[in-house]
């Protein structure tokens, strides 16, 4: 059973959001996603200052079987991707939600943010898939 | 016996098990005004024994002239063995094998293959091989459209010095993606690319300057300053370069401060014979931090889980059986046998044996270039060349090379229509395969041309102690 930690937000894509308390957010994908792409190999990230309209592809993930788009959860821009991953691509198995995240963005709107799924809302949706 | 893989009972049987009556039914999804109908420009089939016929007449028609045209691809020794070799059943196959796995030995090859040529070109890693340098470049151009991440202008800078059908191959494949290829004109006097030439773009917003090596006249460019001028605004260094010519002159991986970006050229000097115009092969070498944007198959060394060693496919993700429409290119294969004809010339010649070939090369053009040189054919640019030089004239140059060709001898490649602005303008090489006694006799009949032309002839010019 994939872990779903309930103060988090959701996109259907798969990625988690956390508002952070200077208005930025941290995103990266679930525990549930990066069980279905199985070991990363490499991960691809957006440089800082790029703009992501939501649902765009911002970003990959690579594993030994295949090579998986990331989408920005919602429109904003971003201001610093997680350069550690370069070296530990796998760190977003073994922590999807602390030192796996992919990139904090400065929402265009953090109204948007409360449009994403909450924890309850995501387990309901990752069963019914 | 019929080489075809599937009977016609197959193809039926084929058809009742997937529920369908006619092989048509199976594009009936494609509407009849996107379909060409019957091949009419196709000929009919012709047997064996017609189709060896007209090869042989065909090839007859070429014949064997003395040939001092290179202008991209060279004539070289090959030794025998190379050829022997390929056509051996093992080998005789122009993919990389589709059970890739299955197939050590051809996986072993291709890894050889790129360990030479990383090495010839001191970059980090090489792929499988490309279908020509033509194709290359552009791949090398859209590799570095998706690689440089801090250019949004999707612009290029390619000096007019570049083969013309390199550009001309390049912007049919890359100009329908939004990619602006910006010509930069070469000196006049040296046939180069100046930092003159260059410092409008600084500061702009260019994703890659092309630099090739020697350049379509031979010419040899300051490969150090531009690589350097090109990293210094941000700008990524694709190399165009002649295999051969590695040997002997500093490879791109070493040029300026931080050496080239992208390797790509022509592999035909490299074993393969010239053969009516192909088929040659490209390559095409990168630096580590870009191998995932590197189009084409790339081949790994590793262990089994009994730590074995093996060879096996890597990196496919990038790959469109993968990433579907977002595969790094549409390029899934490799130039299989003629990569095997040029992995085993390397290992017959070795890095001297080339290194010789090179030189050889160098002295024949060297030699050849002065001893045509008289009051009334001309080099062109006074800078060093490797083995190709432009000679121009004031006469006319179609009436000198008549004579020429009626004596069985292929004079150079004439430059008039590529480039109008150089005049009556001949592109001439002499490889290693050219003695002296060739030299003389191209020498010979152009002085017979140039006299018919003038009323005294050109007097050859003295020459230094």
């Amino acid at each position: 059973m994939s872990e779903v930690p309930g103060d988090l937000r959701y996109s259907r894509s798969h990625e988690w959001v956390r508002v952070n308390d200077d208005g930025t957010v941290t995103t990266g994908i679930s525990d549930n996603a990066q069980e279905q792409l199985g070991d990363l190999v490499f991960v691809e990230l957006p440089e800082v200052d790029h703009e992501v309209e939501a649902e765009e592809a911002c970003a990959v993930v690579e594993s030994v079987k295949a090579a998986s788009d990331v989408y920005a959860p919602i429109a904003g821009t971003v201001v610093e991707a997680n350069e550690d991953l370069a070296d530990t691509p796998e760190a977003v198995n073994q922590d999807p939600y602390g030192a796996g995240w992919l990139m904090r963005l400065q929402p265009s709107s953090v109204d948007d943010v409360d449009r994403l799924m909450s924890a309850e809302e995501y387990l309901e949706f990752i069963e019914s898939e | 016996m019929p080489f075809v893989p599937h009977t016609e009972d197959d193809v039926r049987d084929m058809l009742k098990t997937i529920g369908v009556s006619d092989i048509e039914d199976l594009f009936d999804e494609i509407p009849q005004h996107l379909r060409c109908g019957s091949l009419d420009g196709i000929p009919k089939g012709m047997s064996e024994q017609e189709i060896s016929r007209l090869m042989s007449e065909r090839a007859a028609k070429d014949g064997q002239p003395l040939c001092f045209i290179g202008a991209g691809a060279y004539e070289h020794h090959i030794p025998a063995a190379v050829w022997e070799l390929v056509t051996r059943g093992e080998f005789y196959s122009a993919y990389t094998p589709y059970q890739a796995e299955a197939s050590q030995g051809t996986l072993q090859l291709v890894y050889e293959f790129q360990t030479m040529m990383t090495e010839l070109m001191a970059m980090d890693v090489s792929n499988a091989s490309l279908y020509d340098g033509a194709s290359a470049l552009a791949e090398a151009v859209l590799m570095a459209i998706r690689s440089n991440r801090k250019s949004k202008s999707r612009r290029i800078l390619v000096p007019t010095s570049v083969h013309p059908a390199y550009r001309a191959t390049t912007r049919t494949i890359v100009t329908n993606q939004g990619i602006e290829l910006v010509e930069v004109p070469f000196d006049n006097e040296g046939g180069h690319i100046t930092l003159d030439s260059l410092e409008p773009y600084a500061g702009e917003d260019i994703a890659a300057l092309v630099i090739a090596q020697p350049n379509f006249f031979g010419v040899l460019e300051d490969v150090d300053a531009l690589t350097n001028w090109a990293h210094a605004n941000g700008v990524m260094v694709i190399a165009v370069v002649n295999p051969v010519a590695m040997a002997l002159l500093k490879p791109p991986g070493q040029w300026g401060e931080t050496g080239a970006d992208i390797a790509v050229g022509e592999g035909q000097p490299l074993g393969v014979p010239l053969s009516s115009g192909g088929p040659y092969f490209g390559f095409m070498c990168a630096r580590q931090t870009f191998v995932r944007q590197m189009p084409g198959r790339i081949v790994g060394r590793t262990v089994d889980r009994d730590g074995r060693e093996g060879f096996t496919l890597t990196l496919q993700a990038r790959e469109q059986h993968i990433r579907r429409s977002k595969a790094t290119s549409n390029i899934c294969t490799n130039q299989g046998l003629l990569v095997t004809a040029a992995t085993i010339h390397m290992s017959l010649v070795g890095a001297e044996g080339l290194r010789r070939v090179a030189l050889a090369s160098h002295a024949n053009t060297c030699k050849l270039v002065d001893k045509l040189s008289n009051d009334c054919i001309r080099p062109r640019f006074n800078r060093p060349y490797f083995h190709e030089a432009v000679l121009t004239t004031d006469l006319s140059l179609p009436r000198l090379l008549r004579p020429l060709y009626a004596h069985n001898l292929q004079p150079g490649y004439v430059l008039t229509d590529d480039y109008p602005e150089l005049g009556e303008s001949l592109l001439v090489c002499a490889t290693e395969t050219k003695t002296d006694a060739d030299l003389d006799r191209f020498v010979d009949h152009m002085a017979r041309a140039i006299e018919k032309q003038t009323t005294t002839g050109c007097p050859v010019q003295p020459k230094m102690a």
